[in-house]
């Protein structure tokens, strides 16, 4: 395959940034999407230029850090997948391809593609978790039963990878669904019931802090979301953000 | 130098407890006094940093990736051992014990497997208390699969990403007391050195990756939890960052490397498929407790489906050869990992792979669907004899089970492996070996451990499924925190340590060194170009199956791509920046050296055990052939200038429990 590639270039936080074209042959449609980037890549070594910098570590859609803007849709136009698993039979023969950084006020670009997500781990520094230390003496395991119903949901929720698709496809980006997956998750399982109330206020104030938009519930980051994180997850985080907020 | 293992007295169940009774405790006030340094935020380094935290100790974390969530323990798939007995089939701490030790080809340290074995129910109860949402049954407690190399029912699971369930889990705990203020964390980090002073670690030099700028760190001990070395072999199961840096600076340093030549080549991935490949995904072991393993029985049936002529839903079930239910009866599909990858790759060197490389075997799950499907229709009250019914139950059934296996299957391969089998080979994809630890996890450097599957303890030469993620907590979460406090006992008065003395200085300056050699080296080739030359010379010789003269050749071509790399190796960009291709040379170099020494092991150990095949030493059945009498040690490397020079140190191996016998799963 012959490819036109239109790529961010970026050299730092500071500097502007602008698209620029290049052209690629001899991509084969068995190829992952970053395959294809680590022959352009060395293409460009071998040529004398800059290789384009691009976040990518598991590439087997697990680890999160892969998160490229592709033809103007996070991750690409495959559904159900990280860019890591997008691969090239999805293109045709001559197609140009865009390829831009996941983009939100809240994710500076840090170099070309890659961006800074680091507000994703302060939300959870604020209560992304359950206050219980390390001992060796906590309950047995099988005390408190959880209804399997709740205990899928509570796994469905917390198979969020943490990529930051969501932000990057809402028109607010809003970091709604990301948030809502870890308050969910929590608030099915007996064990997140102590910290409820503070946690889905504090997780909230910490998003807003960090400049992510607002819902509109467009419902867009549900179907670019790789590991389809549902909608319904928001909705319950709004019910527990209001009863939370009566109670605290 | 001599080895001490520093193993405690006493009958074996007894050791832990016993040594945990009599260790120096550090008070609470003091531990706010120490520092101690984190190296990788995995299962093993992630659940470590939350618990010296959660103690008091102040913590610094670093990482090579955006956010410690984000480490390569995130991948692992099918699930975690514990001995709970919850299915009530015989299991018990001794079992869990013996089937690691048996499992590991007798080659792994008793009273360390004990003590994980001891531990391993502790993990479940503390990572259900944090609300990791492992997999239940419709009575509401927790299920559990089987897994290879043992009879029991042990697995606690979160459908196929047990991992990154567990992880996230330690990754909460580490947000906790990040929020705290306990843990600093440093995200996008790479260490590069270790800082000695007066002969106990003290400090890192570390890279910030996003500016380039050198950085001293000092602590009163240092824990490096950076995971394996499985790139070594440029393709493997390991994310595209994974690397043995962290690891190898220790040894270079004066760590003991032990066993490099125990590496795991995992039966179940999918196959290569070209030269652009850049990493290979594993099918989880989980799936083997399902899916059926075969290839055609004919040759010429074989040669037909590489050719494209048959497919494999063509062959009825005389002509296809169940190879592992054939010649392992007992354990059938579910024989550990080294007999299941030597026992595919016998089928495909003999011509019977499937693919278009002749490298694949089938991994089938229509029976599965079936069984599942009839049992579905008779509990639903539906007719069993409705094949189309029951295709569409099991298909059911087996898509709650592995769905997200299955979806990454077809995404990779462009196949739906609900309607025809898998295809599967093996690849790299866990280390056994890695820098030598004591009972107290510490290497041979006083104040620096290593944990997790940095270290090389607890697995002998074979890992069984489900034991990483079991060792990586247990170390962080139950083991280190207690050990590390004896150590740190004499330091409580020892206040900060400062990072400007000449020690600090010396590492610093070898660094920048270093890093100046790459950027101002303008070679020919790219980092990958080496990086690919030195896979492809691993995987020839020093992969599945070993012999003399492979292993020699190995090591001096090795040295050889070592040498050109340094003369014309090419790093765009400078040191001041963003630069990943400068990241990967620098984890590159080590491999050249790790490598090297890795063929060493292999050439030096004259028995096969394990995931070390010798093509000398071996059954007339084709079985690995261990040499009890003359190969029962671990051994440990001293780094000595070259990695061919590197001085050989043995821990001998003392079963005073179990009895060493032939391992036979048939």
């Amino acid at each position: 395959m012959k490819l036109t590639l239109k790529i961010w270039r970026q050299k730092n936080a500071q500097d502007k940034g602008k698209m620029v074209d290049y052209k690629i042959d001899g991509i084969e449609p068995d190829m992952s999407f970053l395959e294809m980037l680590d022959v352009f890549n060395e293409q460009q070594i071998n040529a004398g230029e800059e290789p384009v910098a691009f976040d990518h570590d598991c590439r087997e859609g697990i680890c999160g850090m892969c998160s490229l803007f592709i033809n103007g849709e996070a991750h690409g136009p495959d559904r159900g997948v990280t860019t890591c698993q997008l691969h090239m039979r999805m293109f045709k023969d001559g197609d140009t391809i865009t390829i831009e950084p996941f983009r939100a006020a809240a994710f500076p670009v840090v170099k070309d593609l890659v961006v800074d997500r680091s507000s994703f781990d302060r939300i959870q520094h604020a209560g992304g978790f359950i206050s219980v230390n390390t001992s060796g003496n906590t309950i047995d395991a099988n005390t408190i039963p959880v209804n399997k119903k709740d205990a899928d949901a509570a796994f469905d929720a917390a198979t969020c990878i943490g990529c930051g698709a969501c932000v990057a496809t809402c028109k607010n980006s809003s970091a709604m669904l990301f948030v809502a997956a870890k308050v969910s998750q929590f608030a099915l399982l007996p064990q997140g019931q102590v910290e409820a109330v503070d946690r889905v206020l504090n997780m909230v104030s910490q998003m807003d802090d960090e400049g992510f938009g607002n819902c509109t519930n467009t419902g867009a980051c549900e179907i670019e979301c790789p590991k389809g994180i549902s909608l319904e997850n928001i909705a319950r985080m709004n019910r527990e953000y209001m009863s939370a907020s009566l109670k605290g | 130098m001599a080895l001490d293992s520093k193993i405690p007295h006493g009958p074996i169940a007894d050791k832990w407890t016993n040594y945990k009774d009599h260790i120096n405790l550090v008070n609470p006030a003091n531990k706010r006094n120490l520092d101690i340094i984190v190296v990788g935020t995995g299962l093993a380094g992630g659940s470590a940093a939350a618990t010296l935290a959660e103690l008091g100790y102040n913590v610094k974390a670093f990482c090579f990736q955006d956010s410690p969530r984000r480490a390569h323990s995130i991948a692992a798939q099918g699930g975690i051992n514990a001995a709970k007995n919850y299915k009530g089939d015989g299991d018990s701490v001794y079992r869990l014990f013996y089937d690691t030790v048996k499992g590991g080809d007798y080659r792994a340290r008793e009273a360390n497997v004990h003590r994980l074995a001891e531990v391993s129910a502790n993990i479940i109860d503390q990572c259900v208390a944090q609300g990791v949402p492992l997999a239940r049954e419709y009575g509401g407690l927790l299920d559990n699969r089987s897994f290879g190399g043992t009879l029991v029912s042990r697995t606690f699971y979160a459908q196929g990403q047990t991992g990154q369930q567990l992880l996230l889990g330690a990754y909460s705990a580490m947000n906790r007391q990040i929020g705290r203020g306990k843990i600093k964390m440093y995200n996008r980090h790479e260490m590069l050195e270790l800082v000695i002073i007066d002969g106990k670690a003290r400090g890192i030099i570390a890279r910030n990756l996003i500016t380039g700028e050198i950085e001293r760190h000092s602590a009163h001990a240092v824990v490096i939890g950076s995971g394996g070395y499985g790139n070594v072999f440029f393709l493997s199961t390991n994310a595209m960052g994974s690397n043995a840096t962290a690891a190898w600076k220790i040894h270079k340093k004066g760590a003991f490397f032990a066993n490099p030549c125990y590496t795991q080549i995992h039966p179940t991935c999918i196959p290569v498929s070209g030269d652009h490949q850049s990493k290979l995904t594993l099918m989880s072991e989980s799936l083997r407790n399902d899916g059926r393993i075969w290839v055609p029985a004919k040759l010429e049936d074989a040669q037909a489906i590489r050719e494209g002529k048959k497919k494999a839903t063509d062959l009825a079930e005389a002509d296809r050869d169940y190879f592992l239910e054939r010649r392992y009866p007992a354990f059938g599909n579910l024989v550990p990992r080294d007999v299941a990858s030597r026992a595919a790759k016998e089928r495909c060197d003999a011509g019977f792979g499937v693919n278009k490389t002749g490298e694949a075997v089938y991994l089938d799950f229509a029976a599965a669907i079936q069984r599942y499907g009839t049992e579905a229709a008779y509990v639903k009250g539906l007719d069993a004899n409705d094949k189309a019914l029951v295709t569409k139950l099991g298909t059911e059934i087996v898509k709650s089970k592995y769905g997200n296996l299955f979806q990454m299957y077809y995404k990779i391969v462009d196949e739906d492996p609900y309607t025809t089998p898998m295809m599967i080979y093996p690849a790299v994809h866990y280390t056994m070996g890695g820098t030598w630890v004591d009972y107290n996890l510490m290497t041979t450097i006083p104040g620096c451990f290593s944990i997790g599957e940095s270290n090389f303890s607890d697995h002998g030469a074979n890992r069984l499924g489900a034991s990483a993620l079991m060792q990586g907590l247990a170390d962080g979460y139950f083991v280190l925190p207690y050990t590390i406090g004896d150590y740190l006992a004499p330091d409580i008065k020892m206040g900060p340590i400062s990072t400007d003395r000449p020690e600090f200085e010396e590492a610093e300056k070898s660094v920048k060194d270093l890093i100046a050699n790459f950027i101002n080296n303008k070679g020919t080739h790219s980092v990958d170009y080496f990086h690919k030359k030195l896979g492809k010379i691993m995987w020839n010789k020093v992969g599945m199956a070993r012999n003399e003269k492979g292993l020699t050749e190995a090591m001096e071509e090795i040295a050889a791509l070592r040498e050109e790399f340094y003369k014309d190796v090419k790093v765009p960009g400078t040191d001041k920046e963003f630069n990943q291709e400068l990241e990967k040379a620098i984890r590159v170099a080590d491999f050249l050296e790790l490598g090297e020494l890795f063929a060493k092991d292999a050439l030096h150990r004259k028995e096969s055990c394990g995931g070390h095949f010798r093509e000398e030493y071996q059954t007339e059945e084709g079985e690995a052939l261990r040499d009890d009498d003359n190969f029962a040690y671990v051994a440990a490397w001293e780094y000595k200038g070259k990695p061919s020079d590197a001085v050989l140190h043995k821990e001998p191996l003392n079963y005073e429990n179990i009895k060493l016998v032939q391992r036979s799963y048939k």
